[in-house]
């Protein structure tokens, strides 16, 4: 304190104004300074957002036309000297003619139909060979008309009407993947089958509708990207999923309620604990070792299964759950144990009794989230066999989860490295079937959240 | 599975265990509640709960010796009588105690408390079978592969007929480079991002930008790696790489980088914010009432206060990009070089585990094994990193509590 005034201070000092409304040059420096700060983080957070956008943009439009196929509608005559040459409608000798037998009808329908298509049109297409219209089908109609014809021996004979899958070029090219520049030089297809297959779509025998088939079927070899679907891999996927809420929801609840509500405060329980968070943080590929080396050359279980894959993505989830479900825990208020533990209940009677119930909001929310953390991981699956090719459909659960089985975001990963780019299509497609069961399950959690999370 | 059936007729013999427990528990009483140290249902629940557990001992023990011996099926009929057996042994065991001193309710308890350390000290049992898994494996690979070779070698060429060079080093490098070039290219993006969030943005910025950002946390990594492979591995190589003569390859250091940069963003942003918002006000305050912009607080008290905290959320990062899989499979490559030219292809730790474990493998020779000593040297790394990262946050939250 003091009385002194200030002393008379020469008012033309350099970098001093005449008054604080005057800026000078340092206070413009460094309110510029302050300016060029803020756009810095729009920058950065700009950044963030666009590459978010980016990422979707991509992955929908490379994967949203996989949800939509070509076809193509024709007469088939089922010839009965090719089919059932003994002409006794007998089952067991039909199923003698393998799809090899059925391939040449479907060759003649597929003429028939682009010559008969051609007479009336102005312009013919100038070398259009056989062989190249019965390569404009998929090498899957073979089979699905043996299927087709097995279920109904009674109508071989007869000229029934068939929606075939297109080969995967003409498909592409409805979907501007083929172009005519391309086909040119593309050894698997030619620009006389696009033009035929224009005129196709012209006429109507060539539609393009939504694919239930990529939902449901089971994956196809290289040969034919056209039929490859996820339900193999959904099936897995939902699988493996049971097979973690079944075991890591109880474990990881016990495992929270004893290090948050009875375990002593000693060394041993000082281990446990930086031994989770530490295992919270080991790269996933990691479990995936564990996995093969325990369960599968250990245990002797089988490869691929999804009991496996369900066995190592718990020991993954478990950390994830126990952190959650003990912050859940810890969020109940302690007067409500104090008055549970006032009216004589035990220590035990208190935990499930009362704080469980009202920890339960919380303790699902983690759960939810902690399996889509667990249905969206890939390497560890690839360790224990899942990337093999899996054609058949996994059984009914128990026995179905130690069939082979493939899981999404694993078939995301097998499609990637097929050779034919329409994989590359299926993948982005199966991705968005991906993203589509994480975005509910994340609604599921936040829903959980608003409609039950009490605050004290 | 004969053993799920087995564990259905376990299930059903403990509900018996209890129905006779509770009727045991009422005749003893006289229907009575009274006259009991624990109420009926805790003598139903004893005898049901021994039962159970005796029975699911019994049957581990069995799968056990099948893993151990590869004889002994758990779900033959010998295992099947041993373990309900051993079931109803222990149950009628448990239902000869019952009178109306008996405390049923604090042995059920104890019982129950037994289950919850059981299920805890799972998560010590993976940590120890992860290391074991790994460890005996590696043994064996170094019995057959000199150590310093795999540590010290700087070529990777593993070949079917044996004498593969299993140099480590190159593998390393690729690791580390995709790090490198993800973390710099995370770092100032999260770090800034989380400023802008914690000092500059208002409410309602903050509540649409920050979840937008953690939804990028909440992506799989195969959406990351797909994004690397068909549209950002061809973008670089198409504008970048070929223009400047330095690749011609779609899948390169700077793809998988990049991609796992975008991965790290809301790791960093997030972590980075929980610690600048830690920051007491009143260090902000003293700094703004000396006449310092926002900026200039920020520069000079907050992140200098913050930065233990910081280094903490980069090294486990840094550990996420060292471990990370898939981004690395679909967009670094397979070639295991040493280059400086971030547009070449390269190979890293995971990417070698993944193509060395799947596929036809033969477990006892070295081209096999050498995936566990990877994973054991990957598994030492990260743990390292998240060890020192968990060290650092802890001490920095203290600092202000």
């Amino acid at each position: 304190m003091t009385d002194a005034t200030a002393p008379d201070l020469p008012m033309d000092l350099p970098g001093r104004g005449k008054s604080l409304y005057d800026e000078t040059d340092r206070t413009r420096r460094r309110n510029a300074a302050e300016r060029r700060f803020r756009v810095y983080g729009l920058i950065a957070i700009s950044i963030g957002i666009a590459s978010l956008i980016a990422l979707l943009v991509s992955i929908l439009g490379n994967g949203l036309p996989a949800f939509k196929q070509t076809y193509i509608v024709m007469d088939v005559t089922l010839s009965e000297d090719v089919l059932d040459k003994e002409g006794n409608r007998n089952r067991d000798d039909i199923a003698k003619v393998m799809t090899f037998g059925y391939a040449p009808l479907i060759r003649a329908a597929a003429q028939d139909l682009v010559r008969n298509l051609e007479t009336g049109a102005d312009t013919d297409v100038a070398g259009l060979t056989d062989a190249m219209i019965g390569d404009m089908i998929s090498r899957e109609a073979p089979g699905q008309l043996r299927r087709f014809v097995l279920a109904n021996p009674d109508l071989i004979g007869t000229t029934q009407s068939f929606e075939f899958l297109a080969n995967g070029r003409i498909d592409g090219y409805f979907k501007g993947r083929v172009t005519m520049e391309s086909a040119a030089i593309d050894g698997n297809v030619t620009p006389e089958q696009l033009l035929a297959a224009d005129k196709l779509e012209a006429s109507g025998a060539l539609v393009t509708r939504f694919n239930w088939q990529f939902l449901t079927a089971p994956d196809a070899s290289d040969q034919r990207p056209e039929a490859a679907g996820l339900g193999v891999a959904i099936l897995g996927s939902v699988y493996m999923m049971l097979v973690v809420l079944v075991l890591a929801l109880p474990i990881g609840v016990s495992a929270s309620i004893y290090l948050e509500e009875f375990a002593p405060k000693n060394r041993i329980t000082d281990i446990i604990e930086v031994n989770i968070s530490n295992l919270a943080a080991v790269p996933s590929i990691v479990f995936g070792i564990l996995g093969l080396a325990v369960f599968i050359n250990y245990a002797h279980l089988p490869q691929s299964a999804p009991i496996v894959g369900g066995l190592v993505l718990t020991l993954m989830t478990l950390p994830t759950i126990i952190i959650s479900t003990r912050a859940a825990l810890k969020s109940v208020p302690p007067s409500i144990k104090d008055a549970a533990l006032g009216v004589g209940a035990s220590k035990m009677q208190t935990v499930f009794h009362h704080v469980l119930p009202l920890a339960m909001p919380g303790i699902l929310t983690g759960a939810i989230l902690g399996l889509a953390q667990a249905l969206g991981e890939t390497a560890p699956l690839l360790l224990i066999g899942m990337v093999a090719f899996v054609r058949d459909y996994p059984g009914v659960p128990p026995e179905g989860f130690f069939d082979p089985s493939t899981a999404l975001p694993v078939q995301v990963y097998n499609w990637t490295q097929r050779s034919d780019p329409a994989f590359f299509e299926r993948a982005s497609g199966a991705i968005i079937v991906l993203l589509v069961f994480l975005v509910v399950m994340n609604l599921v959690a936040i829903i959980l959240r608003r409609r039950f999370e009490r605050r004290w | 599975m004969p053993g799920i059936a087995l564990f259905l007729v376990l299930a059903l013999t403990a509900v018996a265990g209890y129905l006779m427990g509770r009727q045991r528990a009422v005749a003893v009483s006289g229907g009575d509640n009274r006259v009991l140290h624990s109420n009926m249902p805790f003598h139903g629940a004893n005898v049901g709960l021994s039962a159970f557990l005796a029975g699911l001992v019994v049957f581990l023990g069995f799968v056990i010796l099948r893993a151990v011996t590869g004889m002994a099926d758990p779900g033959n009929i010998l295992a099947a009588i041993v373990t309900l057996g051993a079931a109803v042994a222990v149950g009628l065991f448990s239902f000869s105690r019952i009178s109306r001193d008996f405390r049923a309710r604090n042995v059920t308890e104890q019982m129950i408390k037994g289950v919850l350390i059981a299920a805890a000290s799972i998560a010590i049992l993976t940590t120890v079978g992860i290391v074991l898994s790994m460890l005996f494996e590696t043994i064996n690979f170094f019995s057959q592969y000199p150590i310093t070779a795999f540590f010290f070698g700087t070529t990777w060429a593993p070949r079917f007929q044996g004498g593969s060079d299993l140099g480590m080093l190159p593998l390393l490098w690729g690791t580390l480079y995709v790090s490198f070039i993800a973390l710099a290219f995370a770092v100032p993006i999260g770090l800034f991002a989380a400023i802008f969030l914690a000092e500059y943005a208002n409410s309602r910025v903050r509540s649409i930008a920050k979840p937008l950002l953690e939804v990028l946390a909440g992506i799989p990594t195969i959406v990351y790696g797909l994004f690397a492979l068909i549209t950002v591995g061809p973008i670089l190589r198409d504008y970048f790489a070929q223009p400047m003569g330095l690749g011609e390859s779609g899948s390169s250091v700077m793809t998988a980088g990049l991609v796992m940069g975008v991965m790290l963003i809301p790791f960093v942003s997030s972590l980075s914010d929980d610690i600048i918002n830690a920051v007491p006000q009143a260090m902000r305050d003293g700094s703004y009432a000396i006449g310092a912009t926002k900026s200039e607080t920020i520069k000079q008290v907050v992140i200098p206060a913050a930065l233990p905290g910081i280094v903490g959320a980069i090294l486990l990062a840094a550990s996420r990009a060292i471990g990370e899989t898939m981004i690395v499979v679909l967009g670094a490559g397979a070639a295991a070089k040493m280059s400086l030219n971030p547009f070449e292809a390269m190979t890293t730790v995971t990417v070698k585990i993944v193509s060395q474990l799947t596929g036809d493998t033969d477990f006892a020779a070295p081209e096999t094994l050498v995936a566990f000593a990877l994973g054991i040297t990957l598994f030492v790394i990260t743990l390292g990193l998240n060890v020192l990262a968990l060290y650092i946050v802890r001490r920095y939250r203290e600092q202000y509590e």
